[in-house]
């Protein structure tokens, strides 16, 4: 019998490895036990089997496509409904998931998903809606949209909130679009951007995007953006500002008032990139800080699944200054306590009737209300934690982070540990390794343990950086385990051993060649009985 | 002939009028292997410390600034089919991009080997 994975490069099944690794009696089918090794969809299938039936060919019915019907074949998979099924629970199984363990990726917050939150999405009335109904059949659902803005403009001490945009980076472009409003409404053509050298890649993109000039702020040696410099740079040209609080080295920047004060007299916006408002819900407003646009990623903060589990949802909040010009539609609440949703044809009439005559909006972002799905599952989080349950969130977040970033700086470079308790996450550096070793090999070394890897090579601003977000939702027992696989393979590392470098040796699939796959990716499947 | 170099770890090498600019050996190791490079349009005015190409490894993507200002007469077509130049021959066959020299005096500043040399081992 042949095995089953003709085409893919697997761990070697003899009784060793090329290693001298003790593996066990090879297999003819190479599996080992319950890890089932799986071929592609293409080894498995044949073109004639389908999951359905369809009709014979009537050869004397008419023939309707004047010619253009296929002659060749067209090399799709053929497999029946039970061996498709078989087939992606399989590679599920090979999948890692926040179901399965701690997944410490920093700067990206792989919390737990609250099954009460997908009750609560799952109920027909929010489940069943379509955003084309009349509106009168979808009351519940605008309330509900309704109430989460007032939750996030409320958590965040802004004025106005815009809702539909569908990821993070797509609630920067948002923010960044009604900056560039606002500044045209008073005729004012600044063109540059200023971003910290430790931003999140889509700060600058965003602002590019949006026709802007992007310009580095440098940082302290504490890690937190360089006060003197930026004022310094402030001026008649920078438009905004664009600055993660907490940063990407995990630290709170304190001087965020004093910052936005100075842009703000130097006539600029400032936006906050929102992404770790994890570590700060319930305990600071950014609208205290003069925060003048911020996205919130509610599969971050507010808990809803994301990383191949769900859909982003990225609403933007605005300080009063940025509101009139936020994005169509949005709901709002008259004095009847009736929620409307307002469109292109209502904004005007409405917002002179209750805002007196201010909307200036800039467009939409999509063409209907945002994330639905999101929007129910982070209220039913909200409600469910209630104001202390999320100020608790951000403590224990925080607490947890800093049990990992003492618990590993006598052993890893943190180049922060100095600059006070860091925030959601604990920023480590290769400076220790021994021999030619890289954070890659660390990386790879924590697959073996059974953990996915932390964030590597980000932030920038530290060599050989390893981003570690553990989350509020691990208890004490799992990050201890997690901290003392860790240690271990840092232990291993700072001594320069070898055997790194091969690993991962315990994972269905030994080390990819990342450099080739990028450099020359196959995208597409070739059949190799026809090439 | 004379290379200079810059602290953002590019070098440039000056005939007549003609420069030729690339990344240190230092940058490529720095950057691991790289998989895809950007380079500029010929034709293309660049400036002194603005972002002229994009070099990006498996570890990161990062900015390649102009270290004088000029236009862009060459850019080197093998790196798009072959990125891996630059880590194999960051300082000979990995060249960049040429540019005619818009400024002579932009060149004072800039570092000779031995002043880089140094810079480097301070890192």
């Amino acid at each position: 019998m042949n095995p089953p994975n003709k085409s893919g490069w697997k761990p070697a099944m003899n009784a060793t490895d090329q290693d001298g690794m003790h593996i066990g009696p090879a297999t003819v089918s190479g599996n080992r036990a319950l890890m089932l090794e799986e071929p592609l969809s293409f080894e498995i299938g044949h073109a004639e089997i389908t999951g359905v039936d369809l009709p014979e060919i009537d050869p004397a019915a008419a023939n309707r496509l004047g010619g253009l019907e296929r002659s060749d074949p067209i090399g799709l998979v053929g497999l029946s409904e039970p061996e498709t099924v078989r087939h992606y629970t399989r590679l599920s199984r090979q999948n890692y998931a926040i179901d399965l363990g701690l997944f410490p990726l920093g700067s990206c917050t792989m919390k737990h998903n609250p099954r009460l939150n997908e009750k609560v999405a799952r109920m027909p009335g929010f489940a069943d809606v379509h955003p084309l109904q009349p509106v009168d059949t979808v009351r519940g659902a605008l309330e509900v949209i309704n109430e989460l803005a007032h939750w996030l403009i409320d958590l965040t001490g802004m004025h106005g909130v815009a809702m539909s945009p569908k990821a993070g980076a797509h609630g920067e472009l948002c923010g960044m679009l009604c900056i560039r409003a606002a500044l045209e409404a008073r005729g004012d053509a600044r063109k540059v951007v200023l971003c910290p050298e430790s931003a999140h890649g889509t700060n600058p993109a965003t602002a590019a995007f949006a026709g802007y000039e992007t310009e580095d702020i440098p940082a302290g040696a504490d890690g937190r953006v360089d006060l003197e410099a930026l004022k310094a740079r402030l001026g008649p040209d920078v438009a905004a500002v664009m600055i993660t609080n907490p940063n990407t080295c995990g630290l709170f920047e304190r001087d965020m008032k004093a910052i936005s004060d100075a842009v703000h007299e130097a006539g600029g916006f400032v936006y906050c990139d929102g992404a770790n408002f994890n570590a700060i819900v319930g305990k600071v407003r950014p609208g205290d800080l003069g925060v003048d646009a911020m996205h919130i990623n509610l599969h971050k903060t507010f808990s809803t699944p994301h990383g191949g589990g769900g859909p982003g949802s990225g609403p933007v909040v605005l300080s009063e200054a940025l509101s009139p010009y936020g994005p169509l539609p949005y709901t709002a609440r008259t004095k009847d306590g009736v929620v409307h949703l307002i469109e292109e044809e209502s904004a005007e009439s409405f917002s002179e009737e209750h805002f007196g005559g201010v909307m200036d909006s800039f467009g939409r972002m999509t063409a209907f209300h945002g994330q639905m799905g999101m929007f129910t599952r982070a209220l039913t989080y909200m409600l469910s934690h209630g104001a202390d349950g999320l100020r608790q969130v951000a403590e224990d977040a925080v607490l947890n982070a800093n049990y990992i970033l003492r618990s590993l700086e006598d052993l890893l470079h943190a180049p922060y540990a100095d600059s006070g308790p860091c925030m959601h996450e604990a920023l480590f550096g290769d400076k220790d390794f021994g021999g030619d070793l890289s954070t890659l090999d660390l990386a790879k070394g924590m697959i073996d343990e059974g953990y996915h890897p932390m964030t590597v090579f980000f932030p920038l601003v530290v060599h050989g950086a390893m981003l570690v977000e553990p989350t509020e939702t691990e208890s004490k027992a799992a990050l201890d385990q997690f901290i003392a696989s860790f240690r271990s393979v840092a232990e291993r590392a700072n001594a320069g051993d070898e055997s790194l470098k091969q690993a991962p040796y315990y994972a269905p699939r030994r080390r990819l060649d990342e450099t080739q796959a990028a450099r020359k990716p196959v995208l597409a499947w070739n059949d190799p009985n026809l090439t | 002939m004379a290379r200079y170099f810059t602290d953002e770890h590019e070098w440039i090498d000056v005939e007549g009028d003609t420069a030729t600019v690339g990344i240190t050996d230092y940058a490529q190791e720095q950057l691991g292997d790289i998989v895809f490079v950007e380079l500029p349009e010929v034709g293309a005015m660049v400036e002194k410390g603005k972002d002229a190409a994009v070099v990006e490894s498996v570890k990161a993507a990062s900015d390649v600034y102009a270290p004088i200002s000029g236009e862009v007469t060459e850019a080197n077509d093998a790196l798009e089919d072959d990125p891996a130049l630059v880590n194999t021959s960051p300082e000979e066959e990995g060249w960049f991009f040429k540019l005619t020299i818009g400024d002579k005096e932009e060149l004072e500043g800039l570092m000779d080997l031995k002043a880089y040399k140094a810079f480097v081992d301070e890192l």
